[in-house]
């Protein structure tokens, strides 16, 4: 087998092979871009509705937006924040970098792969062609029964909300399944479980969170779907139905999620800070049986969300207890983070910028999640602004600065070329302030009672100057996206050139090519130790100072001989075909699912999509 | 150790200065808005504010605990020209041991007192509690004292130093009831019956609003708590109870037009053919301090408002624009302002 194999081209191949190629595609480093794109993309779009909320709310009475307009922004903002960037962004560096940290080829299954990217852009297309239709979804991205029961949701906002997410959770199943796989089975020789970076770690364990938690809400959703199209009454409290039963599944699904978006992020922080620090990940075991244990945990917790709905004081009692039982597995995180700097030599790039802001900032947002553990104190703040900084502070602070944390680290690995350090750290400090600026002062705003999800307030509430503060903090946010989206580009053209191993890498990624070629490693590297790339080159400089040879010590910024390149001439390496039928499966399924809004024919013909594309794929040779 | 700092870190103590003067300033005026949690006006609100000062300062140490070691460890090990090595230290079990063990113990001192509270706040008052029905409607709220037989909407008159139950149910969705100066929040959820317990300590007018997202008018769904002296409770008890004075002259107009026009579908006013339930009962809405969900003030102009049309002052609630001429306004802001 050659190592890139033409694919079998159609027409639309022969008239635009680049299109044709990346539609076709199933490797894992063109899949986690294409991620890590999309993802970006509705980075803006969230940041744009971000912005018209702060517009609306930034004086009292305000009138930018329209009443039903604001609800559509507040709930598609966290929609796409959370399903349409941070797990997307956290997924395309699962693409590109899991299966180079662990010595593989590619994922354990390429058209699969595939597959959960198409189906996940057509969820996201679906979703956002709600504002198109001039029916955005507005019921919450909590979409509380029977908010989202007839009467009170008439017109198809609540159908986009329930068909989006319903195919966006069939991409988030296939793509975690695939790589619950591939960890478990793909791994070089010698790589044992304890010797994985811990960003496999946390990729494998945010899969099993994705497995146990998504059939959950698919369930909750296709509950709700029945009743919206079919006429049961699960949620319809009219015909006896319990809505709290939507909040338990919605919240046993919802708790684990807040821990499949930060884990990743944890993940990529636990490379970052021992590269940059030259120094091994503190408490390495500690790390890994810490996120394990919040992995765990976050199936206890979900009540924690319903402190005020009224289950009483023994249900109140217990779920104050498991969630602050999880806060100590957290805090363990902290504290090895920072002995891992303790004693260290830090380079201070760019990405240990990120890094240390991740921690600093996650830590104002642990704090804030311990004292709304309390369920008295909870009363208070619950569904106040109180909350909205504290879930800012872990989702952006937190996550979105630990996923730039890994853009600035992995950039020249997948671009070959470095980003622009002086920028970087504009964009870092731009980021930092504005977001200070923005979600520190809703604290003040919750303190001082100002509920969630209002579209306006009148003045002489005490909410004026918070309100303006946090609106001019998220202009200057925007401002740093711009800065990073400056550097990104010029860098991607004009950067400067990376080599293989620019930080001084302890990681396998970096014993390849920036960027690596299709087939990753010439060879199938066999792994002796945790950070085995400074295991090998420090080896390699031990004996070239031993013997003495001035040949062999050049340490950092260089691909290791046993697996150089050099050494694959003549080689025949096995790579998967590329395959358009995840395409077409994709197809199928975003056009049955939005059958269920237009005509039942459009059903019929995504179903017809969709069993082509599979009888196709089963009978594709493989590779 | 003398550690030097340069460019741009330098400013980093500068700007956690300013920082902490900001956050110290902010800290420093709140407490004083309308609806602030943390200026407790009853037991309910006391004991969680009990709670909350533990668990802020608790915080409050851990943070800057946790900060300054990790500022101080990024400053102090950055990397100098003459880079080597460090020690490849992997870790340190007793170390890590120790801080799973403490911030464990932190945590069951809060728990303690708080699972205390939490039982606390569900004991239901003795025999000398006071009923209250809380009925949330999109976007408004409904009040009956069982006993005294007395239905309003949209400010709830207590009596200080009586316990009060709440009693809390939905005639559509979910909303949660809030008063913050008196204490947390208690969902409001069809099919279930809450309550909510608390005796206020000093008379006063204290907002509220709902707090879980209800819809279009989510924003606009406002309630007003006055607090009496009891002799003033049982004034206002009283005043509720009589029927609403005679209509007279332009009052008496009103009084027709509301007869003959739409209103009587959806509003009650006691002692009248007007039984609608669809509606706030306005038996007395005339000693009412506000309208539409709390919204509005009280005031013949802003009546006149709402009247012209319900529908730009609170667009998608119930209430349609009934097209009535500015004569039969002028005659029903009469009309429904004599209802004291």
């Amino acid at each position: 087998m050659a190592t890139t194999v033409p694919p079998e081209t159609g027409a639309l191949g022969r008239v635009y092979p680049v299109l044709w190629s990346w539609l076709t595609t199933v490797d894992h480093k063109r899949i986690g871009i294409l991620y890590g794109t999309t993802a970006f993309v509705f980075f803006l779009v969230g940041g744009i509705e971000a912005l018209l909320i702060r517009l609306q709310l930034a004086v009292p009475d305000g009138k930018v937006v329209a009443p039903d307009t604001f609800n559509a922004l507040f709930t598609m903002h966290a929609l796409t924040m959370i399903f349409l960037v941070v797990m997307p962004l956290a997924a395309a560096f699962f693409n590109y970098v899991v299966p180079l940290l662990i010595g593989a080829r590619d994922v354990a299954f390429p058209r699969l792969n595939a597959l959960s990217y198409w189906i996940f852009l057509a969820g996201a297309l679906l979703l956002n062609a709600s504002w198109v239709a001039g029916t955005p979804a507005d019921v919450g991205w909590f979409a509380y029964a029977p908010l989202t029961e007839r009467p009170y949701a008439n017109t198809h906002s609540a159908d986009f909300y329930v068909l989006g997410l319903q195919v966006l959770g069939v991409a988030s199943l296939a793509a975690a399944f695939n790589f619950m796989v591939t960890i478990v089975n793909l791994r070089a020789p010698g790589m044992s479980l304890l010797r994985m970076p811990i960003f496999v770690w946390t990729t494998l364990i945010t899969s099993f969170l994705i497995i146990f938690a998504f059939p959950v809400f698919t369930i909750a959703v296709t509950l709700l779907l029945f009743d919206r199209f079919f006429g049961t009454s699960f949620y319809v409290v009219a015909r006896g139905a319990d809505p709290v039963l939507w909040q338990h599944l919605f919240w046993i699904f919802g708790h684990p999620e807040v821990y499949i978006l930060i884990l990743p992020p944890m993940g990529i922080v636990s490379e970052v800070l021992p590269t940059f620090a030259r120094k091994p990940l503190f408490g390495y075991p500690f790390v890994v049986f810490a996120s394990a244990a919040i992995a765990f945990l976050g199936y206890g917790v979900w009540a924690h969300h319903m402190f005020a709905v009224g289950l009483g004081p023994v249900a109140n009692s217990v779920f104050a207890a498991t969630t602050m039982l999880i806060a100590v597995p957290t805090g363990v995180k902290v504290f090895n983070w920072i002995g891992t700097l303790i004693g260290g030599s830090i380079r201070m790039a760019t990405a240990l910028y990120f890094a240390v802001g991740f921690i600093s900032m996650f830590i104002i947002g642990g704090l804030s999640g311990v004292m709304h553990a309390v369920p008295p104190v909870d009363w208070q703040q619950t569904d106040t602004y109180f909350v909205v900084a504290h879930i800012h502070y872990v989702l952006f602070a937190g996550a979105v600065l630990g996923l730039f944390a890994g853009i600035y680290y992995w950039f020249p690995k997948f671009s070959g070329r470095l980003l622009d350090e002086r920028l970087g750290k504009l964009h870092f400090w731009l980021t930092f302030v504005g977001l200070n600026v923005t979600f520190f002062p809703m604290h003040f705003l919750g303190v001082e009672g100002m509920p969630r999800r209002i579209y306006t307030y009148p003045a002489g509430m005490g909410w004026e100057l918070w309100n303006l503060v946090a609106t001019i903090g998220a202009f200057v946010i925007a401002l740093s996206v711009l800065v990073f989206l400056a550097n990104a580009f010029t860098s991607l053209r004009y950067g400067q050139r990376a080599s293989a191993d620019p930080w001084d890498g302890r990681t396998l990624e970096w014993a390849t090519s920036s960027p690596p070629p299709p087939y990753n490693f010439a060879r199938m590297p066999h792994i002796e130790a945790r950070d085995v790339l400074w295991h090998w080159k420090r080896e390699r400089a031990r004996r070239a100072r031993e013997t003495k040879a001035g040949e062999h010590t050049r340490i950092a910024g260089g691909a290791v001989d046993e697996l150089d390149l050099a050494t694959l001439r003549g080689e025949r390496i096995h790579l998967p075909r590329p395959s358009i039928f995840p395409f077409i499966v994709a197809l199928g399924i975003v056009l049955a699912a939005t059958g269920f809004i237009t005509s039942y024919v459009i059903s019929a013909i995504g179903v017809a999509y969709l069993l082509a594309g599979l009888y196709g794929w089963a009978f594709e040779p493989a590779g | 150790m003398a550690v030097r700092i340069r460019s741009p870190l330098r400013w980093v103590p500068l700007a956690l200065l300013l920082a902490a003067t900001a956050v110290l300033s902010g800290c420093l005026g709140m407490g004083e808005g309308p609806q602030t949690t943390i200026v407790p006006f009853s037991d309910h609100a006391q004991r969680i504010q009990d709670l909350y000062v533990l668990v802020f300062w608790m915080a409050a140490g851990v943070f800057v605990v946790v900060e300054a070691a990790l500022v101080y460890a990024t400053l102090r090990y950055r990397r100098r020209p003459d880079d080597v090595l460090p020690p490849q230290v992997h870790g340190n079990t007793r170390l890590e041991v120790a801080w799973t063990i403490a911030p464990a113990v932190v945590l069951f001192v809060i728990a303690i007192p708080t699972i205390q509270a939490i039982f606390a706040a569900a004991t239901p008052p003795g025999s000398d509690g006071l009923e209250i029905v809380v009925t949330g409607h999109q976007w408004w709220w409904e009040l009956e004292y069982p006993d005294a037989q007395v239905v309003t909407a949209n400010e709830v008159h207590i009596p200080v130093g009586r316990p009060i139950s709440f009693t809390l149910k939905s005639a559509d969705v979910i909303h949660s009831f809030w008063v913050p100066r008196l204490g947390g929040k208690m969902d409001v959820v069809p099919g279930h019956t809450n309550h909510l317990y608390l005796t206020a300590y000093q008379a006063g007018t204290y907002l509220g609003q709902c707090v879980e997202f209800c819809g279009l008018q989510h924003a606009n769904m406002k309630l007003r708590l006055i607090a009496h002296t009891p002799e003033e409770f049982d004034a206002w008890v009283q005043s509720q109870q009589a029927p609403p004075s005679q209509a007279a002259g332009k009052a008496q107009e009103g009084a027709q037009v509301f007869a003959r026009s739409a209103c009587v579908g959806c509003h009650t006013v006691a002692g009248t053919p007007a039984q609608g339930k669809i509606g706030p009962n306005l038996t007395h809405v005339g000693s009412r301090t506000s309208l539409a969900g709390a919204v509005l003030d009280n005031t013949p102009e802003n009546l006149a408002r709402w009247l012209r049309d319900p529908q730009e002052v609170k667009p998608g609630n119930q209430m349609p624009n009934l097209h009535l001429s500015d004569v039969d306004i002028e005659a029903l802001v009469a009309y429904l302002e004599s209802l004291k």
